[in-house]
């Protein structure tokens, strides 16, 4: 099994803070982390390497700086790292950054044939979820998005067979390899990487790869001008005015309680008066009519 | 599946001020050297700002000047003894300090400890992060041949440990190295670091450029504990800290956050970082038991540095300075060794103990050795000699149609109220002693 795992760095986000006087976000200090949603991904792909051998590939697109990420990877037992950094790839979107790392496994393939590729959910940074099934769509690879379970792989068959939550429950989901997957959070936990393992990230060359060396065809297709996404605005949305307020409750009489808060909600928010009015005419609305066909 | 982790020259636990001196030294003499250390990046577990001993970190890396991530020079030092409203302080600023270069400065400890690992990697040791040692290994003649890590297949072995793994030492302590720090010989101290702009941090303080204020505070902010406070800039921030002994904490049922509390409200205190914001608290433990607490120093295989030995000289807050002077100490040690062939036994390394003794980190401890006891048998040096001068002081400067005279010697009844004659004699004697 070759496995390749796309992860990014991205800012801590549970640590980034705005300068408290000049009211930008200060990113000088904050430290980088693997996107922790593709943590669940290279959890993954280490279960399968685990059950089936074979190794796993972990790959990012970005600056230099993300190397710490790709280590650390290989800290958790993925055996070779790809850092895919060139000048033409800042400012990238989802549809120039799917381009690019597609263009490296397809590169990646050609030395050792790629069985799966996993990514995260989404970044915590982006929230957009549209590089995973990107790169699918770009290398035609069979897409099994917020898979929560791999249930087995027959190398035999070529197949996988996995858990996807969807609403109202989970589907089992069968398909043929090569596949690309996008792992759900809290489908596992990433694994403390053993002493060998922290000396072999430590030593260990991550592969650096220029646009030349990942393959990449039509430099029109990076970086800024591969990207149409535009961003018109951005915006913090303004904090609500309101406060909270407190009702008096009766324990004796609930009733009562209820009644207080239903009148001031009736009274204080129009839209829900008006709104329950409506439902309330459309039931009956209905509900002669129902009469009617009877 | 056991992986057998090669053999190194050295290795080195902790990588603050005593394990980075330590292991910089080392690699830079070509040992092999690996360095080991919890936290995920070096500096991670140490996020206060602090001052900085230009000398200690010179006779490592002479022009660190060039690049260590340095805050403000320090240029002037202020002493406040303090009342509740008010303060006596004296205050040396002094244009030499400006003159290149620098004496001491102030700096963030989690920016400096990374920029310092990065002078150690680059010298050639091998660093590895989030790695926490939980055990010695030892041969069956008990002498230290590694350390055991939290990770699956964790046995490396070594010719020397050197444990620099901070206040805790854990390890020392479970290894039955040294005992287990007693809450008489530790002082708490808490620490904010409180944003403000640029302009107004020298504004407040009357700086221009990259000098900088420290600020020493003792007295009623301590309420009658041993303790002492103190504020520095750094280039748009202040930290601000206080610390008592964590026996007298215990014993008076207070938490060093309520101290800070009250710190941060004192008149005198509040002005000067009025409008800031907190971004970083952190609490610490500092061993100020000084001479008469210090553990054994080195022994079979293994050698202790900085914090883990006990060298924090309390009375002037220095203690990475000792800590970067015992590591280099340590592997200059080692070096010598190596030089001449000889093994690490608990016989030869006594040279490291011997290069303590002649250097500033021992001489300064032996000559404070008294600090601790007296300032907790004598608690009027903390609680009525501040409440004292603070009244003097008050006495004395309200012009009020009383002569001078007069005042004198009401600040002088005042005294011999509090304390008597004999006493008073006897507590200059017992400081003169002390800090002798
Ligand atoms: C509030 C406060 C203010 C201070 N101000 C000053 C000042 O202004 N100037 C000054 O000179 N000194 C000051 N000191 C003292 C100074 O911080 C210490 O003396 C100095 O940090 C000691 O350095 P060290 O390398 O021995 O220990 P540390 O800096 O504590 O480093 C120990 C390192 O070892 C790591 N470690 C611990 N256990 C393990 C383990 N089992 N395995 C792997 N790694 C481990 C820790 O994560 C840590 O990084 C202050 C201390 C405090 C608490």
């Amino acid at each position: 099994m070759h496995i390749v795992v796309c992860i990014k760095q991205v800012p801590d986000s549970a640590q980034i803070r705005v300068h408290p006087v000049t009211n930008t976000i200060m990113r000088q200090g904050v430290p980088a982390i693997i996107n922790p949603y593709d943590l669940f991904a290279i959890e993954a792909a280490l279960a399968l390497k685990d059950q089936l051998g074979g190794k796993v590939t972990v790959l990012t697109m970005g600056p230099p700086q993300a190397e710490p990420a790709l280590r650390k990877a290989l800290s958790y037992g993925c055996d070779e790292a790809v850092l895919v950094t060139d000048k033409l790839f800042a400012g990238a979107d989802t549809l120039a950054t799917s381009y690019v790392l597609a263009s490296a496994i397809k590169t990646l393939h050609q030395e050792t044939p790629v069985d799966l590729v996993f990514t995260g959910k989404q970044t915590i940074d982006g929230d957009t979820a549209q590089v995973g099934p990107g790169v699918a769509k770009r290398l035609e690879l069979e897409l099994l998005t917020y898979v929560s379970r791999i249930v087995s792989v027959d190398q035999a068959a070529n197949s996988i067979r996995v858990e996807r939550r969807a609403e109202g429950g989970v589907q089992v989901l069968e398909t043929r390899l090569p596949a690309l997957i996008t792992m759900l959070e809290g489908s596992n936990e990433i694994r403390f990487g053993s002493a060998p393992d922290m000396f072999r990230a430590a030593r260990a060359e991550v592969c650096v790869w220029d646009r030349n060396a990942a393959g990449i065809e039509d430099i029109k297709k990076v970086g800024l001008k591969g990207s149409p996404t535009i961003v018109s605005r951005v915006f913090v949305p303004s904090p609500r005015a309101q406060k909270a307020q407190q009702i008096e409750f009766d324990a004796a009489n609930p009733e009562a309680a209820t009644q207080t808060l239903l009148d001031k909600v009736l009274v204080e928010i129009p839209k829900v008066k008006k709104q329950l009015d409506q439902t309330r005419d459309n039931k009956r609305a209905s509900r002669s009519a129902g009469e009617r066909h009877e | 599946m056991t992986q057998n982790i090669e053999k190194f020259d050295v290795i080195v636990v902790g990588a603050g001020p005593a394990g980075n001196a330590a292991a910089y030294t080392l690699a830079k003499a070509g040992k092999k050297v690996l360095q080991l250390e919890r936290g995920e990046y070096p500096g991670s577990k140490n996020v206060q700002g602090a001052i900085l001993y230009a000398d200690a970190l010179e006779k490592i890396i002479p022009d660190f000047r060039d690049s260590a991530p340095l805050e403000r020079t320090v240029i002037e030092q202020r002493m406040w003894v303090m009342e509740d409203e008010s303060y006596v302080g004296t205050t040396f600023r002094s244009d030499r300090f400006n003159q290149m270069p620098g004496n001491r400065y102030t700096i963030i400890r989690a920016r400096f400890d990374k920029w310092f690992s990065e002078q150690v990697q680059k010298a050639g040791a091998l660093v590895i992060c989030e790695m926490t040692v939980i055990a010695l290994l030892r041969d069956a003649a008990g002498k230290v041949i590694g350390v055991e890590v939290d990770r699956e297949d964790g046995k490396i072995y070594a010719d020397t440990v050197i444990l620099a793994d901070g206040v805790n030492s854990l390890v020392a302590s479970r290894a039955g190295l040294r005992e287990d720090i007693k809450p008489a010989a530790v002082a708490l101290a808490v620490k904010e670091t409180i944003f403000l702009p640029k302009e107004t941090v020298e504004a407040r303080f009357n700086l221009k450029g990259s000098e900088g204020v420290v600020i020493e505070m003792l007295g009623s902010i301590s309420q009658g504990m041993a303790g002492t406070a103190f504020l520095y800039t750094n280039k748009d921030s202040i930290s601000l800290g206080i610390g008592c002994m964590l026996s007298d904490m215990k014993a008076q049922n207070t938490t060093p956050a309520e101290l800070l509390e009250k710190l941060k409200q004192h008149p005198s205190v509040a002005p000067l970082i009025a409008g800031g914001e907190t971004r970083e608290y952190a609490a610490h433990l500092i061993p100020e038991g000084g001479y008469h607490a210090l553990p054994e120093l080195y022994g079979e295989g293994w050698l202790l540095v900085g914090d883990s030995a006990g060298f924090v000289n309390a009375v002037h807050r220095e203690g990475s300075n000792l800590a970067m002077t015992s590591g280099r100490l340590a592997a200059e040690t080692l070096l010598e060794l190596g030089e001449k062939g000889l093994p690490s036994t608990a016989a030869n390394l006594a040279r490291y103990k011997a290069r303590l003794e002649d250097s500033i980190v021992l001489k300064d401890l032996k000559k404070y050795r008294n600090i601790p006891d007296t300032l907790h048998s004598q608690r009027q040096f903390l609680s009525d000699y501040p409440a004292l001068l603070n009244g003097a002081a008050h006495e004395f400067f309200t012009v009020d149609g009383q002569d001078k005279a007069t005042k004198e010697k009401a600040i002088f009844n005042a005294f011999r109220e509090r304390r008597s004659l004999l006493g008073l004699l006897g507590d200059a004697y017992r400081l003169w002693r002390a800090t002798r």
